[in-house]
């Protein structure tokens, strides 16, 4: 993070970023065709996701709208119930289009709100750490470093298992997915706090932060209105990877068997049941949600990839 | 040198304290051994006979300290499922991971730097768009995914290569090794390149930008001044500096890989400690997978502090104090 | 020149005689035998591995028939209608050549019934067992058991010499820490010898050369191996990797009969897959209704019945492969009746409705039902199908799905309100089925009964099967305790499983009614 001396320039790395945003961000957004794909595909997958009750030809997640007899119809025809289907049916009927853009939305809210969970977490614990320093320091980062070195779906399936055994038996599948949520987000904190550390160990030097100390501000105040802006670019950038991470792994977790009910897919679950019907013929199961999932990931990715050389930090 | 590697240790032990701790926590809600040990001809007393027996009616923590007490005469018990030392399984076992994991993360350093490298020194060529774009869809794949499609593809369709195990192994003195037999090395290609792809993209990315940073230096900019030749700069000084990071980061996801193992060992009925993990979560076979854990979080604790050892020498500015990044 | 003809023609002979001397089966399923110690676990696949190696007295074929294995007779003692004799096969060596004499017998019936075997249940009625001479043994019961052979299907006779010698006489538990020397080594009687065992991966087996009967398999080595993924198995197989695939997913079986080169043998497993609740009068502790239980009313429970198509499961979820069914017995149990199993040919959902009305709910309830996702075929897709046909009468239904690990503990600690189960009936005695699932839970009796059914006089009914050996007497009361089962729909019976082994072309295999498939009545085609 480069510099000012001068303390009477407070505002200073807020206009900063702003300028960045305003300037650099767009110029290099225009200059990629392909970043503007990925933000279009990632707009209205987010977009379909978000209005699903209203796109959707069918409700998939009402058991009693669904026929057995309408399953396993081929893509682009009619079952024999005289049902339409674009993408095809799966093995209770559900019609895969439909199953996509419900499930897109649950893969979405898990991913989206896994990822705030976790950027929440790692800022606070970030600031903390970085700012306060010694064992306070020392103890959250031996954590983040226990977090980072275990892998993060080894820790969501631990924290998983032990909501199981919390919460009974019959509420379990309602609040499957608030868990898959918080299981997510647990095993994804460490990489924003050790960010945040970082940038807040070298903020905290300035002469600034000792003048504001020394006139009597509030450390959180410090901490929020001139710390916290100079560490939002990596963070963001650190977020939409993370996102994507996230959306995989509630699809690694459901494949492993843990997840949202199967009533109630995400794409992860999708996928699951889809893997059955590889050799049988019944590709469109797998296929269409795999696609989405890869696409919805991919597109993400590329974003946070255009994000992170916009905005050039330092990243690790 | 000596203090930090002691303070270190005594983190350490914390460390595996802590993940035994979680790790017999999670045990109890698994589910519940006795139901998968005993068939459906067993009755109420059976169950309790055996939840007796088993201890599993004690209080947690003098199950807890029962587990610490034989785990630290490095004794997990007997399988509830294969019903042998689970020592001899984890270490029966183990090869097939090592050299699963140490195959894969061969893949992923060998094309990470080179492709790293590549994409920083061309940082604007069409090639080097492509790379980096494709690398992402490496990232975006499950690799479940992966592993079920390259079966698909190469073993289904195309029959070139095994769908499952290991191949014939070989045994030299105790370590059964897979490496010195054509099937055993055909086998290893699916599973460590669907292994592999994560790490790849990670290194390769990884590279690249501290090859970036690097270049932009002043230090660099002054060896061009003095003529240095390209490759000299490229190679002597710049990704010479780069390696600090790349070991840090490499090591630090060798813990990640054998975990990851889990889920491609799964696909491909690797038998490595991973598919011994899954089988044994499945029918809640505490030993084994109380035994698993914490052989994970040993491993991640010698990696650690190997890495740590490894940047002192690397690195020697580097003081402990300061915190480690 | 001549030297190189004649070595080219005794390598083609050579070739020409391999097929009927050394033929190698490479057979695949989804898990491994857990133990060697064939006392040691009651359970399907490690059964199915031991089968091999070591022999039981009787067996069963096919049709579900006893047919003579160890033993060469069996009967009711004539003055003593609770003892049991047995006529031990003479001749019989062990795979280390030692003989097999009534001692044998006597010591194996003796391990299989101590208490840290896992056996023991079907020996609770044994008082003692006795050699009478060197091929004569003598089973005394603690009461009259006229079914008694029928538990004798799964337990193994091993050599008391080696057991003794190798100190494996106690049965290895879990949870023990010594390492018991049956669990790793064997040695049976059995027309395969093991050769090597890597638990998981590979377990290599070869034909026993002595084996007493006359007609010699036509496998002479095994490779057993385990692939614990469905797409990778069924890869393996297409791949030409493998030879035997015992565990075939139903949506492959089509698949795979029309692949070149593969042949699919299907059959119906002795297994019934049901749907259990409670329906006490206590209020269900995952329903909307919390002042009574709306299971309790039998007009429900009714409804429920009409609602479900089990033709349309068979079709879509099974593809073809299970055999819907009314009554919660497999067809190969004695006390099935064609009556018994008829079952409505659609849903009839208005009926259904009419009936929930009557029954004072017109708008349905809610209610969580309980499914494991990793032990019958489909069970999730069943479960799946039944809650949205259970939705179109108004009774909504939350799927919670569990592997069996946690499942199981749910029906016996009876914290379910309604749930997926499937049962084996390894006697072929419908005895079996109200011991367990019929009867209070109390005692010995209805340990997986945790519905809260309890009807005192049906309970005497099903305690005096186990004692009558009037044939004609007890039949009768199975079918009146059949009769009021089906009255009270205690349970709610979906279909019966159907297996499906595959194979390369080559070899024949029909599908065991026990899962239990004996490579050694493997036949070659030519």
């Amino acid at each position: 993070m480069s510099s000012t001396n001068n303390p009477a320039v407070t505002e200073q790395p807020r206009s900063r970023f702003q300028r960045i945003w305003d300037s650099d961000i767009f110029f290099s957004f225009r200059r990629s065709p392909i970043t503007i794909v990925a933000a279009l595909v990632t707009l209205v997958l987010i977009l379909s996701a978000l209005f699903a009750p209203w796109i959707a030809p069918y409700d998939p997640f009402n058991p009693a709208s669904l026929n057995l007899m309408d399953g396993f119809t081929p893509p682009n025809s009619e079952s024999m119930m005289g049902n339409y289907f674009l993408l095809g049916s799966d093995h209770q009927g559900r019609d895969v289009l439909s199953t996509i853009l419900y499930g897109s939305r649950i893969s979405l809210f898990v991913g989206i709100s896994a990822t705030l969970f976790a950027m929440a977490m790692g800022i606070s614990l970030g600031l903390l750490a970085g700012y306060r320093g010694g064992t306070i320091d020392a103890v959250i980062m031996r954590v983040a470093d226990i977090q980072l070195s275990f892998p993060a779906i080894l820790i969501a399936l631990l924290i998983f298992g032990i909501a199981r055994g919390i919460i009974p038996p019959s509420q379990q599948e309602n609040m499957a997915v608030w868990v898959l949520i918080i299981a997510i987000g647990l095993s994804n904190w460490a990489q924003f706090a050790r960010t945040v550390r970082g940038a807040t160990m070298v903020e905290r030097q300035k002469d600034y932060v000792s003048a504001a100390k020394l006139i009597g501000v509030h450390p959180l105040r410090i901490l929020i209105r001139h710390v916290l802006p100079n560490v939002l670019a990596p963070v963001l950038v650190i977020g939409t990877i993370g996102l994507a991470l996230a959306i995989i792994e509630e699809a690694t977790l459901s494949f492993l068997g843990v997840g949202v009910p199967p009533t109630q897919p995400s794409l992860g679950t999708l996928i699951r049941i889809g893997q059955q019907f590889l050799f049988s013929g019944e590709w469109w199961i797998l296929f269409f949600p795999a696609m989405t999932l890869i696409l919805l990931a991919l597109a993400v990715n590329l974003l946070g990839d255009w994000l992170r050389d916009a905005l050039n930090p330092r990243l690790r | 040198m000596l203090a930090f590697i002691l303070r270190r240790l005594a983190q350490s032990i914390i460390v595996m304290a802590v993940v035994a701790l979680i790790a017999f926590m999670l045990f109890r809600y698994v589910g519940d051994p006795v139901a998968s040990l005993l068939g459906q001809d067993s009755r109420l007393e059976d169950f309790e006979e055996l939840r007796e027996r088993l201890g599993l009616n004690d209080p947690f923590y003098v199950q807890f300290g029962r587990f610490i007490g034989n785990a630290l005469q490095g004794e997990f018990g007997i399988s509830y499922r294969l019903q042998q030392p689970v020592s001899e399984l984890i270490i029966s076992r183990l090869p097939a991971t090592i050299e699963l994991a140490f195959a894969s993360a061969t893949i992923a350093l060998v094309f990470g730097l080179t492709l790293g490298v590549f994409t920083a020194l061309k940082p604007r060529s069409f090639a080097s768009g492509v790379i980096m774009t494709l690398s992402l869809v490496g990232v975006s794949l499950p690799t479940f995914l992966i592993g079920i499609g390259l079966i698909y593809v190469f073993a289904v369709e195309l029959q070139w290569l095994p769908s499952f195990g290991r191949g014939e192994v070989v045994d030299i003195g105790g370590w059964r090794t897979g490496l010195l037999t054509e099937t055993g090395l055909r086998s290893l290609i699916l599973p460590a390149i669907t292994l592999s792809l994560f790490q790849l993209t990670l290194i390769m990315r990884l590279v690249r930008a501290e090859m970036l940073e690097v270049l932009r230096q002043d230090y660099i900019r002054f060896a061009r001044a003095r003529g240095l030749s390209k490759r000299a700069i490229n190679f002597g000084h710049a990704l010479k500096n780069t390696m600090v990071p790349v070991i840090t980061i490499t090591g630090l996801q060798l813990g990640s890989v054998i975990a990851f193992s889990i889920v491609t060992e799964t696909v491909f009925q690797w038998p490595g400690v991973g598919s011994l993990f899954i089988n044994s979560v499945q029918v809640v076979d505490v030993p084994v997978m109380a035994a698993y854990l914490m052989f994970i979080a040993f491993v991640f604790v010698v990696i650690n502090l190997i890495v740590d050892i490894l940047y002192f020498a690397v690195d020697p500015r580097l003081r402990v104090g300061a915190g480690r990044r | 020149m001549r030297k190189l003809l004649i070595t080219a023609s005794v390598l083609a002979l050579g070739l020409a005689i391999m097929p009927a001397s050394a033929e190698t089966i490479r057979w695949a399923r989804n898990s491994d035998a857990l133990t060697l110690d064939p006392h040691s676990q009651n359970q399907g696949t490690t059964h199915t591995f031991s089968h091999h190696i070591y022999e039981t007295l009787v067996d069963r074929d096919v049709e579900g028939n006893l047919i003579p294995r160890l033993a060469t007779e069996w009967s009711v003692k004539e003055d003593d209608p609770t003892v049991w004799v047995f006529k031990v096969r003479e001749g019989v060596k062990f795979h280390d050549g030692a003989e097999l004499t009534a001692e044998d017998v006597v010591f194996s019936l003796d391990r299989a019934r101590s208490d840290k075997s896992n056996l023991k249940q079907l020996h609770s009625a044994v008082a003692s067992v006795t050699a009478v001479d060197d091929f004569t043994v003598e089973v005394k019961m603690t009461g009259p058991s006229p079914l008694y052979p029928n538990n004798l299907t799964n337990t193994f006779i091993m050599d008391k010499g080696w057991t003794e010698t190798n100190n494996a006489v106690e049965v290895q538990q879990a949870g023990s820490t010594d390492d018991n020397y049956a669990v790793r080594n064997t040695n049976g009687t059995g027309p395969y010898i093991l050769v090597s065992r890597d638990p998981d991966v590979r377990s290599v087996l070869k034909i026993n050369e002595n084996h007493w009967a006359e007609s010699k398999p036509a496998i002479t080595e095994i490779i057993y191996l385990p692939i614990a993924d469905n797409a990778t198995r069924i890869a393996a197989l297409l791949s030409g990797e493998v030879d035997l695939v015992q565990d075939v997913p139903v949506q492959d079986v089509e698949r795979l009969a029309g692949t070149a080169g593969i042949r699919v043998e299907t059959g119906p497993e002795n297994r019934i897959i049901y749907f259990g609740y409670r329906l006490g009068e206590e209020p269900l502790k995952s329903s909307n209704v919390t002042d009574k239980n709306p299971l309790a009313d039998s007009k429900v429970r009714e409804a429920m019945h009409l609602a479900i198509d089990r033709n349309a499961i068979k079709q879509v979820v099974m593809r073809g492969q299970a055999v819907p069914t009314g009554v919660a017995t497999p067809p190969f149990v004695n006390g099935w009746t064609p009556e018994l199993d008829a079952y409505p040919e659609k849903a009839d959902a208005a009926k259904a409705k009419e009936l929930l009305a009557e029954a004072g709910y017109p708008d349905g309830f809610t209610i969580t039902l309980d499914t494991p996702n990793n032990r019958y075929v489909n069970d999730e897709a069943i479960s799946q199908a039944i809650v949205g046909m259970l939705g179109q009468i108004g009774i909504k239904v939350t799927l919670a799905s569990r592997p069996v690990a946690q499942h199981s503990p749910l029906i016996q600690n009876a914290e379910t309100d309604f749930y997926l189960l499937g049962w084996g009936v390894p006697t072929f005695d419908s005895a079996y089925i109200f011991n367990d699932l019929v009867h209070t839970k109390e005692g010995q009796y209805g340990a997986y009964n945790p519905s809260g059914y309890s009807n005192p006089e049906l309970d005497k009914k099903i305690q005096s099967l186990a004692t009558e050996i009037d044939v004609e007497k007890r039949n009768a009361t199975i079918a009146e305790i059949w009769k009021t089962v089906q009255e009270d729909r205690v349970l709610l019976p979906i279909h019966n499983q159907v297996l499906a082994y595959a194979m390369k072309d080559k070899f024949t295999l029909a599908v065991h009614p026990e899962n239990q498939p004996r490579i050694y009545e493997v036949t070659i085609n030519d």
